[in-house]
């Protein structure tokens, strides 16, 4: 075994302090008739040759395109000091912090990011993180059907398809209806029709979940959605992209009552799925209805200022099959990361990045545009949007070819929809170049005339 | 901080004589830290992103846009580095010393492993890119698929599941999707020992069962004539963990496979304890038609102080098409990708957004790789044999309320200590840290009263066990001689005992006050 | 350990106070005790019918929860909204202060059946 210390002296001894000749005899109770043989597995690999496995694996990944890929996980410019102190033993060898007197480190950081998820969401509850975006949503809709007592969800097709796709998964079942808004030709969710939809009095709504800014980075009419919602005694959960509330308006702002979201663009690497870091935040009134743990700020026996994880009998280990969630392990490396990340970036660094990448997605608009790739929709927009490309699934395998990663064909969640499978949704992050705008648009004009051709 | 602070004596180093009422906790650092808020000084700036040109936001219409920028700290690197390594110094971890926290497997994280991880390669791809850039990390996937059906017997693997608990609420949704697939509605209820995680009744509720609480027998295993008699046409699945949460294998698992498939039932097994009985027990070989692994706990994945961890999960032939979407897929010319959406009409769908929690797994890709087939037989026996050593080290100072052989951990009591002097296992747990120590799990299982769960692991030289094993010792005499300073302890952390009742009653969540944005009527 | 005469209780550790066609709940000094510290009531809703052992409500401590049972029939007419800011008088008054709902008993006459008196009670917890 590569990481253990035991000397075949040291087995010998615990096998003489235990009376046994062989280590078998501890394995007796297995029955014979289910007794594995031994396993039929690659390795063991020593270090170096471990080493080479996985370079060669890491190669095998191509990460040299231009790339305007985001959809929901975003490439953004993450400062050295984030790794190097996510990297610390003390902080991802530790567990759960059960122990607060040798926890400290931990339950302060969760403290910290509590905090400051709290300001840049304008709630004042802040779970210690979830699972990821979809989940903290599917979350986010339980919590509403708990606190309503009412059994409806309604969800804006704006909502990112995986995160609407796991709240399915959650809420499958007899018990509850979801059911989604459409949006309008602008790629705004449909005031019109939510208000019909929320106006069904035999079915009472329990939730309507909205994303700001939505999957096809379009900005939606949060207040105007959050008061439909409210008249009809339905809560109002914002699906937010953290980065963007340094400058978009925050969710308490406009009334919401959760937010849910996908914590990545935090200072996290794209990963290819992960681990990520669910965003879930909600108003006082909703705190006890939030899963997960909790972090507060206590005093010790000698009235020094402490942390603790609180409220924890809401929790699975304490009120088993009545807690309102299953979860236990989260992410609280992943929160570490962004809570070091907004400390080193800072408000000001902040707010650079996303008016920034506004200002690298304009000119990417512009460079598209005059390449023949007009926007789809009409609604105001941050740093992504969709454009309408003439057999886009081909068009992006062109452009691969040309070293451009050119977004997210739609056809890949929207096959039958006559618009969205002939467009990219394409983003920029502070992190875009000029240069790499200029290629993609002149990539673009050359496989155009192909593809006519 | 104004707060009076102890601080480390010169001399009081590691290693010094334990059991003197002041010896100071060796692995944690002394200074508590002011937070981010109160090092915040307005004009503090830093230099990450260039500025924005003017007029980035245009176009954007001023109802959208926040009015006052976010109050976020604003702090010097210099400073905001030193405040989280300072804060680092504060937390017990694997990197500085023994953590015999019984479920929780904290065993040692390989350096290699966190490597792997950061490569560009792996951490720089995006979820949504095309297959053709991800051959590599698809690859990888695809094996460690492989090598998780291998040690558990099973024919397929999902790798999407975020920990744990959500692998076993994926695993339930797949029972329940094959119920429907048969036309059987009425199968409303989850049966779990007493002894299970409280995960298994809480993922029963999520999926909308009722749980059915098993009690033990007097060996620490199921009592089969009470599992007998709640079996019927309303047995949705009985989830299992084995070992136990006691620790002990449980050796009717065959007799309790086919009482539950015989009453129509499934079988699921929480494989939370994995560690110790790899090649040596396979969940597949003895019927289950389902199972979660916690890489976090079997593979050594970092715990990350609470998570990030990973739950894959492993199906029989029934199970097969109910697999969480997508899939990853091996084409003829041997290349990979990813099942499309729809493309498997059966699939319960999604638990989470993409494949899974990649970084995670490539950490278990390597662990298993490290140690081959041999080397992960070695982990559980080495796991099983130092558990054993304590437990017999420990019996006689303790209560050891099932005395016999155990796998990777044993549960010990301190009901005697308590009947003899009053000193509790809170204190015990809180005077190891004394000593330099992290207590083990406390207060579980339910069923033990006074409990004590104690999991040294595979990676711990003989000479910490003993060690351990002397301060639990020198602490059982303590008690008898000075029960108050076990009750007050510990004495050499940053701080003491907390005040949770206040806590909780007064939550303090955020440095901001609470601005307590109101519910909307409801009816 | 504190057991009031003059009160019902029952095997959950609750105790009832019949007062006319009124009766007065709480938790015993015992459950209080068994519980530790209190930090979170939940309270019954005014108005709402309840039959014996029926759970209204749930008390939290900082490592427990336990549910609250219906000690008789009867509708909810007065809850304690002191224990929302202050759950810990569950603790230092479980009597008085720490009373919890007030139910018109649907049969008086009937309420004290299958309940024990201060002396059966004592007796239960080896008081």
């Amino acid at each position: 075994m590569p990481y253990g210390p035991h000397t075949p002296d040291d087995r010998a001894r615990m096998r003489a302090a235990l009376g046994i000749a062989s280590i078998d005899e501890l394995f007796e109770d297995i029955p014979l008739a289910v007794r594995a043989p031994g396993l039929d597995l690659p390795g063991p690999l020593t270090e170096l040759e471990l080493s080479f496995r996985l370079r060669a694996l890491a190669g095998r990944n191509r990460i040299d395109l231009a790339s305007f890929l985001g959809a929901g996980v975003y490439r953004h410019y993450v400062p050295a000091a984030v790794d190097q102190i996510a990297s610390r033993g003390e902080f991802y060898t530790a567990y759960t912090p059960y122990q607060p007197e040798i926890s400290q480190g931990t339950l302060q950081t969760i403290y910290e990011y509590q905090s400051m998820l709290a300001e840049l969401t304008a709630l004042d509850a802040v779970s210690a993180s979830h699972y990821d975006g979809a989940t903290a949503t599917a979350e986010a809709a339980l919590m509403c059907l708990r606190a309503t007592g009412r059994a409806r969800i309604l969800v804006s097709a704006g909502v990112h398809p995986e995160y609407l796709a796991t709240t399915r998964t959650y809420l499958d079942g007899s018990r509850f209806a979801l059911e989604t808004v459409p949006l309008r030709a602008d790629g705004t969710t449909d005031l019109a029709a939510l208000e019909r939809l929320l106006a069904d009095a035999s079915a009472p709504v329990a939730g309507v979940l909205v994303a700001q800014p939505n999957v096809f980075g379009i900005l939606e009419p949060m207040a105007e959605a959050t008061r439909l919602a409210h008249a009809a005694g339905a809560l109002l959960v914002a699906v937010v992209e953290p980065v963007s509330l340094a400058v978009l308006a925050p969710p308490g702002a406009y009334g919401a009552d959760i937010a849910a979201g996908e914590g990545q663009p935090l200072g996290l690497p794209l990963g290819y799925g992960g681990p990520y870091l669910g965003i879930l935040a909600a108003t006082s009134a909703l705190m006890r209805q939030l899963p997960g743990r909790l972090v507060g700020r206590t005093t010790d026996a000698d009235g020094r200022r402490a942390f603790v994880m609180t409220l924890r009998a809401r929790e699975q280990d304490i009120r088993r099959e009545r807690a309102a969630s299953n979860i236990c392990t989260n992410q609280a490396l992943c929160a570490l990361a962004a809570t070091v990340y907004l400390a080193t970036i800072g408000p000001h660094g902040l707010r650079d990045a996303a008016a920034l990448g506004a200002a690298r997605a304009r000119e990417l608009e512009r460079a598209l545009a005059a390449a023949g790739a007009p926007r789809v929709h009409a609604g105001p927009y941050l740093n992504e949007f969709a454009v309408h490309v003439s057999d886009a699934p081909r068009v992006h395998a062109a452009l691969l070819e040309r070293g451009i990663l050119a977004g997210l064909p739609l056809a890949t969640w929207f096959p039958d929809d006559p618009v969205l499978r002939d467009a990219l949704l394409v983003c920029a992050t502070e992190v875009t170049q000029t240069a790499e705008i200029e290629a993609f648009a002149a990539a673009l004009r050359d496989v155009r005339t192909e593809v006519v051709a | 901080m104004s707060e009076h602070i102890d601080v480390v004596a010169p001399g009081d180093a590691p290693g010094a004589p334990f059991g003197a009422a002041d010896a100071l906790c060796p692995a944690v650092g002394a200074a508590l830290q002011p937070t981010l808020d109160e090092l915040s000084r307005p004009g503090r700036r830093t230099a990450r992103v260039p500025h924005p040109p003017a007029g980035a936001l245009d176009g954007i219409p001023a109802e959208q846009l926040r009015s006052l920028p976010p109050a976020l700290p604003e702090v010097a690197e210099p400073d905001a580095v030193r405040h989280f390594v300072n804060l680092s110094h504060l937390n017990y971890a694997v990197d500085t010393g023994f953590y015999p926290l019984g479920s929780c497997t904290m065993k040692w994280n390989p350096k290699i492993n966190e490597w792997a991880a950061r490569l560009a390669g792996f951490a720089d791809l995006h979820p949504l890119a095309p297959d053709a850039l991800a051959q590599g990390t698809l690859e990888l996937l695809w094996d460690l698929e492989r090598w998780l059906c291998e040690v558990s017997g099973m024919r397929a693997v999902t790798l999407q599941p975020a920990a744990g608990a959500q692998g076993e609420l994926t695993g339930i949704l797949m029972v329940r999707a094959w119920h429907r697939s048969r036309g059987d509605s009425a199968r409303s209820e989850i049966i779990v020992p007493d002894s299970s995680h409280g995960t298994n009744p809480a993922t029963a509720s999520m999926a909308g069962y009722r749980t059915i609480t098993v009690k033990s027998d007097a060996r620490g295993g199921v009592d089969l004539d009470a599992l007998r008699a709640v079996l019927g046409p309303r047995t949705a699945a009985i989830m299992l963990t084995n070992p136990s949460t006691l620790g002990l294998f449980e050796d009717q698992v065959c007799e309790i496979v086919d009482a539950v498939h015989a009453a129509g039932g499934l079988a699921y097994m929480d494989g939370a304890n994995m560690n110790a009985v790899l090649g040596k027990f396979r969940p597949g070989d003895a019927g289950f038609d389902v199972m979660h692994f916690n890489v976090h706990k079997t593979f050594s994945t970092p715990h990350g102080g609470g998570g990030p961890g990973a739950g894959p999960v492993a199906v029989g032939e029934k199970l097969l098409p109910f697999l969480p979407s997508p899939r990853v897929l091996r084409e003829q010319d041997g290349s990979f990708r990813l099942e499309r959406p729809g493309e498997r009409p059966t699939s319960i769908g999604r638990v989470r957004s993409h494949v899974g929690s990649t970084g995670v797994l490539v950490r278990a890709y390597a662990y298993l790789l490290a140690h081959g087939a041999a080397g992960l037989e070695e982990v559980s026996e080495d796991a099983v044999l130092a558990a054993n050593y304590l437990r017999h080290r420990l019996r006689g100072t303790y209560e050891i309320p099932y005395d016999r052989v155990c796998k990777h951990e044993f549960v010990a009591s301190a009901s005697n200590l308590k009947r003899e002097t009053g000193v509790r296992t809170l204190d015990v747990a809180k005077r190891l840290i004394d000593h330099g120590h992290h207590p083990p799990t406390i207060y579980f299982p339910l069923i033990v009263e006074e409990a004590l769960l104690i999991e040294p692991t595979e990676t711990e030289s003989l000479e910490t066990l003993d060690d351990f094993a002397g301060a639990l010792e020198a602490i059982a005499a303590e008690a008898h001689e000075d029960p108050e300073a076990l009750h007050s302890a510990p004495h050499s952390a940053p701080v003491r005992r907390l005040d949770e009742a206040t806590a909780a009653r007064q939550p303090d969540l955020h440095w901001r006050p609470m601005t307590g944005a109101q519910m909307p009527c409801l009816d | 350990m504190d057991v009031r005469d003059g009160l019902l209780y029952t095997d959950e550790h609750e105790w009832l106070r019949v007062e006319g066609d009124t009766g007065t709940m709480g938790i015993t000094a015992y459950a209080a005790d068994e519980l530790g510290d209190v930090v979170f009531v939940e309270l019954p809703a005014i108005g709402r019918a309840l039959q014996r052992a029926e759970t209204l409500g749930v008390v939290e401590s900082v490592k427990a929860v336990s549910d609250l049972f219906a000690p008789a029939d009867g509708e909810v007419i007065e809850v304690n909204e002191a224990l929302v800011g202050k759950p810990e008088l569950l603790n230092s008054d479980p009597y008085g202060e720490g009373w919890i709902a007030r139910v018109r008993l649907a049969n008086p006459a009937a309420a004290a059946e299958g309940l024990k008196d201060a002396a059966a009670y004592r007796a239960l917890i080896g008081a």
